[in-house]
């Protein structure tokens, strides 16, 4: 393997900032309201156990 | 940032996680059950539901003869607290204690059809398994010093995560987010610790932030009770407990008070410390999805007068009711119960990637260095593998 140029910090923290803003609006949005708020968070907060299990399957997938 | 504060943070990282960590494994594993408690409670125990009522019966029961019906059957007993559940309409329970100062837990609830004050149904006291498990994930059946010591362990979860975010950046120099080498065994669980970790980060901060208020929810309870009330109560501390005052009219005084507010429970006067021996308590809730999480207790004299006082709430027990939701994720359906469990269960695979890493690190360190190692040293081995 080729050494790959190294990613700076805004390059690592992007995407774990990206979900922590989304699970943060899931949490206060069921807060918010029912109905669409109660979706909303549903929809959310399916994002990082989705995320988790892609990887997680795509590492599996890899080897 | 230099490798010496990089070592600092590895350093807080490893051990906050370290003295916690069993205590958030029985956290995260007791807590699964718990976030589903309702629905497990309904399945095994029948609720009492109210039934269909034929044409023509009367359905105009007052609160004092639901009362008098549940001091009816338990004749032996005294009524502690009146209650109303919003799944369960037309139905009044009434907890009833053996003893005039109850032991915590052990009352009878009473059910009374709210429209014809007929008894529907009693269940006496136990202490289930959700109860024990409750117990386990609150104390540890160790009382305050345990809620306090796992509200502790809370504090340094938070450590614990904020100290992993910034040691997670020089793993990741090289690597896109989400990559999991399958080349070596320990590299897995590495880059699994690191990628669930940060997935699971802001639910995970926030359920340990808002664990950790809530245990301190009992002594802020107790030391607003010791300052506020007095102020109220102390007057009448220690005086015979008066019987309860006409409770329809008491009630309907609360409203006038409180035109938006729901009554949610009544506290019968009782020489108990949860209220007073001259009034009711009355709590009420507001009716917007916001308000609904907040209680405000209100005080009725039991007397002719029920002149009705609302203390004030101050903000840290405010803050610490809005927060109960965001720890048990009971505040948006089932799904929401379910994506909790789901993310709990990612809890519970950073953790014990987290121990399986400590226990492994001989191996990654090995011929490094021969004192106590970090992952900050780690990190030129770790790439030198991947090269």
């Amino acid at each position: 393997m080729t050494a790959r140029p190294t990613h700076s910090a805004a390059t690592i923290y992007r995407i774990p900032l990206l979900i922590g803003a989304v699970s943060a609006i899931g949490l206060a949005s069921a807060l918010l309201g029912d109905g669409v708020w109660d979706a909303l968070s549903w929809l959310t907060l399916t994002v990082p156990v989705v995320l988790a299990a892609v990887h997680w399957q795509r590492s599996k997938a890899s080897v | 940032m230099n490798t010496r504060s990089l070592r600092r943070w590895t350093w807080v990282h490893t051990w906050t996680s370290l003295i916690s960590m069993l205590f958030l494994l029985m956290l995260c594993i007791t807590g699964l059950p718990l976030i589903f408690h309702e629905e497990i409670d309904d399945l095994f125990e029948q609720s009492v539901k109210a039934p269909e009522l034929a044409p023509g019966t009367a359905a105009n029961a007052t609160l004092d003869q639901v009362l008098q019906a549940a001091r009816q059957a338990r004749p032996n007993e005294h009524p502690l607290f009146i209650f109303w559940r919003e799944e369960n309409p037309n139905v009044t329970a009434i907890a009833m204690s053996p003893k005039l100062i109850p032991d915590p837990g052990q009352f009878a609830n009473v059910s009374v059809d709210t429209r014809t004050a007929a008894v529907l149904g009693q269940e006496p006291p136990h202490f289930g398994v959700m109860d024990i498990i409750l117990k386990i994930h609150k104390d540890m059946f160790t009382g305050l010093p345990g809620e306090l010591f796992l509200g502790f362990m809370g504090l340094l979860l938070v450590a614990s995560i904020v100290s992993g975010i910034v040691v997670y950046a020089p793993f990741m120099r090289r690597l896109d987010f989400g990559t999991i080498r399958r080349s070596s065994k320990k590299l897995a669980w590495l880059d699994l610790h690191n990628m669930v970790g940060m997935v699971t980060l802001v639910w995970l901060l926030v359920v340990g932030f808002t664990g950790t208020l809530n245990t301190l929810s009992t002594p802020m309870f107790d030391l607003w009770r010791m300052q506020q009330l007095p102020k109220l109560l102390g007057p009448f501390q220690g005086m015979a407990v008066a019987a309860p005052p006409p409770l329809d009219a008491a009630l309907a005084a609360v409203r006038a008070r409180l035109p938006d507010a729901r009554i949610t429970s009544v506290t019968l006067p009782t020489a108990g410390r949860f209220g007073s021996p001259q009034h009711l308590v009355v709590w009420t809730k507001g009716d917007t999805p916001i308000t609904s999480r907040l209680f405000t207790p209100t005080l009725v004299s039991a007397n002719a007068a029920l002149d009705v006082t609302v203390p004030d709430m101050p903000w840290f027990l405010r803050t610490i009711q809005v927060s109960r939701p965001l720890h048990f994720g009971d505040y948006g359906g089932l799904p929401l119960k379910i994506l909790w469990a789901l993310l709990d269960l990612l809890a519970i695979a950073v953790l014990v990637s987290g121990i399986y890493l400590w226990f492994a690190r001989k191996k990654f360190f090995a011929g490094r260095t021969a004192t106590a190692p970090s992952r900050a040293t780690a990190q030129p081995v770790l790439n030198s593998e991947q090269a």
